[in-house]
């Protein structure tokens, strides 16, 4: 906000903003060639882990609600998509329309089950949030009868890609020269929705809204008495960060044509709340690192049985199990050094210099 | 830049003293067995500035929850103007002019002081989600308005220079002033402070003192809680006494100042 010293002069800024934005478009490509095409693909991934991320965002960091049951609201966008662009009701309408159906529905509940919430604090919050996620996924394990909305485990197969027109964002397509593929296009189709829910991030973190979100956080009472509609902030807050859920949710069913019950358990609602809390929380540039360090992390760590053979000869460790070790080793050292996250907001920095002057 | 007036009230003193502004009728409250307030009624008229004072425990801080909805009373009836005020929430007490501060300093510690004051102005303005992302005209103006206000309260309450520190991070004194600068930037017509003085050295004190005179100047009205004797007695138009919930005195310091029971609970021989 306004602590944040900003960049005066002009040329600077736009060669920064320039190189980043040459930087992004050039950034799947580079990793094709030099990681392959899987890693595109996780790419995509932590693109919506991004944006996930900054939803949960709105609610942890900013109005600073302890919300558990978050990936609920990712699930309810995916299975909105699912229902309606797949055979399972055989209906296929387009995404353009589907996506903000699916957002608006999930900001909807984002306010339902924000309401019976609004007196509890803290690990009473997190505890309840973390039940009504539960609740959402075992609802859709178990919505196969009497009748079949959700198929139960096995879910929804055969989800329509992003489509406009005859341009399907699952097959490889020839532009300027170029070969495109599904998971290229992907990308920039991500990238964009990521940048504008980035976007709207920054401009409501510096506003109105954004200050008493803060405010709440720090001091519900005093907030109260200085003149915040403490109940309908709260609510707003959850409606904003369920509706980027519920947009990223739409995508991901896309973006997968498969969706199931397994991919909404309370980890992934755990692991979404480590990137932010990682990251920096509070702190849009922090949450996005956050994201991407925990998205692609994991996966590297899958390469440890290779390592172990260069460098021993064998394997001594399971990746799978090593992998797991080193991720919680990771959050830990993190914690212990950098307990505002690693990248922590101005704020904290400004605290730092405030200590020190 | 002109200091911005605070209050809407003329600052005409002798018809303001006529004009009833609080009205708090049989207020009580009650803390499981423990009755904090026993049917209190009191009177703040425009322009004034009311003492609140009583030994420690005596329901001062309790009367002041009640009054800005942050507790409900049992029985009783709170006007302010012709509002009324019990019942409401927080917010809308506020709204309806009446702002407070806090015995025990609640900044939004980490925000910086600028930042805090803004939040001040929420019950002021208006706009939305739609207005902050696609920063509108309306938007834009309203928060370039407040934040002219915000500095504008800040140089007067002598805190400019920490606009962008930390309010946590601001020695105690300022931190009760900023404070203040917060509750004035809701624009109030009635100003409830809680022990403002409490921790300040002398000096501070003698300020305050002065920036309470400019406030009631200024056409605004002050209820204060005040533990010093001496700047309460020299400030105060009239003042109550309260004693275990129960109000023993109402009036000018000097009667008030002469009452034995005010004497025997609270003052003192060092009133003599
Ligand atoms: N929320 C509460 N729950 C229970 N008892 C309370 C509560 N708030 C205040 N009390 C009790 O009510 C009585 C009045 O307290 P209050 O804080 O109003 O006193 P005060 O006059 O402000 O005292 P001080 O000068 O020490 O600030 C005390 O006995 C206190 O313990
Ligand atoms: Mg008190």
């Amino acid at each position: 906000m306004s602590s944040v010293p900003k960049l005066n002069k002009p040329q600077p800024r736009w060669l920064v903003f320039g190189l980043l934005a040459l930087g992004l478009a050039l950034l799947p490509f580079l990793v094709d060639a030099g990681l392959g095409r899987s890693w595109v693909r996780l790419l995509d991934l932590a693109l919506l882990y991004v944006m996930l991320a900054l939803g949960l965002n709105i609610v942890v960091g900013y109005a600073g609600l302890l919300d558990l049951g978050y990936v609920a609201f990712y699930a309810l966008g995916a299975y909105v998509y699912a229902w309606l662009a797949s055979p399972h009701f055989g209906l296929h309408l387009p995404f353009w329309a589907i996506l903000p159906l699916g957002a608006a529905l999930a900001g909807l509940f984002g306010v339902l089950l924000g309401t019976p919430t609004l007196r509890l604090r803290g690990d009473y919050l997190a505890i309840v949030t973390l039940g009504f996620g539960e609740i959402i996924r075992i609802f859709m394990n178990n919505l196969n009868a009497p009748v079949n909305l959700t198929n139960g485990p096995q879910g929804i197969n055969l989800i329509d890609p992003v489509r406009l027109g005859e341009f399907s964002l699952s097959q490889p397509h020839a532009l300027f020269g170029y070969t495109f593929t599904g998971v290229h296009l992907t990308y920039y189709l991500f990238l964009l929705l990521v940048l504008a829910v980035i976007f709207i991030s920054m401009r409501l973190e510096d506003s109105r809204i954004g200050r008493a979100w803060v405010a709440i956080r720090e001091d519900e009472i005093a907030a109260a008495a200085t003149g915040i509609n403490t109940r309908n902030l709260k609510l707003l807050a959850f409606a904003m960060g369920a509706t980027f859920g519920g947009l990223a949710g739409g995508l991901f069913a896309s973006f997968q044509g498969f969706i199931s019950p397994e991919s909404f358990n309370l980890m992934e609602s755990i692991m979404i709340l480590c990137m932010i809390v990682l990251g920096g929380m509070g702190h849009i540039p922090g949450v996005i690192f956050g994201a991407v360090v925990l998205t692609l992390l994991p996966e590297a760590l899958r390469y440890t049985g290779d390592w172990q053979r260069t460098l021993f000869g064998q394997i001594y460790i399971d990746p799978a199990d090593l992998r797991m070790l080193l991720f919680g080793v990771a959050l830990v050292a993190v914690m212990l050094y950098r307990p505002a996250g690693m990248i922590p907001s101005a704020r904290r920095r400004q605290e730092f210099a405030d200590a020190k002057g | 830049m002109s200091v911005p007036k605070v209050g809407n009230l003329p600052s005409s003193k002798l018809d303001a003293e006529l004009t009833p502004l609080l009205t708090v009728s049989g207020v009580s409250k009650a803390f499981g067995g423990l009755q904090a307030l026993s049917d209190i009624s009191l009177q703040v008229n425009s322009g004034e500035i009311f003492g609140l004072i009583g030994p420690n425990g005596a329901g001062k801080t309790t009367l002041f929850n009640a009054l800005t909805g942050l507790y409900s009373i049992d029985r009783g009836e709170v006007r302010l103007g012709s509002t009324r005020l019990d019942g409401r929430k927080p917010h809308q007490v506020l709204q309806a002019g009446l702002a407070r501060t806090f015995q025990n300093i609640r900044l939004f510690a980490e925000m910086t002081a600028l930042e805090n004051v803004l939040v001040g102005r929420h019950a002021r303005t208006a706009s939305g989600v739609v207005g902050a992302v696609l920063r509108l005209p309306a938007t834009r103006r309203e928060e370039a308005d407040s934040r002219e206000r915000a500095h504008a309260l800040l140089r007067r309450m002598g805190l400019a220079q920490h606009a962008n520190r930390l309010a946590k991070n601001l020695p105690y004194g300022d931190q009760r002033r900023l404070e203040i600068a917060r509750a004035l930037a809701s624009e109030p017509t009635l100003l409830a402070l809680d022990e403002p003085a409490a921790g300040m050295n002398p000096a501070e004190r003698a300020a305050l003192r002065e920036l309470l005179l400019q406030l009631q100047a200024d056409g605004l009205t002050l209820l204060l809680i005040e533990h010093d004797v001496k700047l309460v007695m020299g400030l105060c138009t009239r003042l109550a006494v309260l004693d275990y919930g129960v109000k023993i005195a109402e009036g000018t310091p000097d009667t008030v100042s002469r009452d034995p029971k005010v004497i025997a609970a609270y003052l003192g021989d060092e009133a003599l």
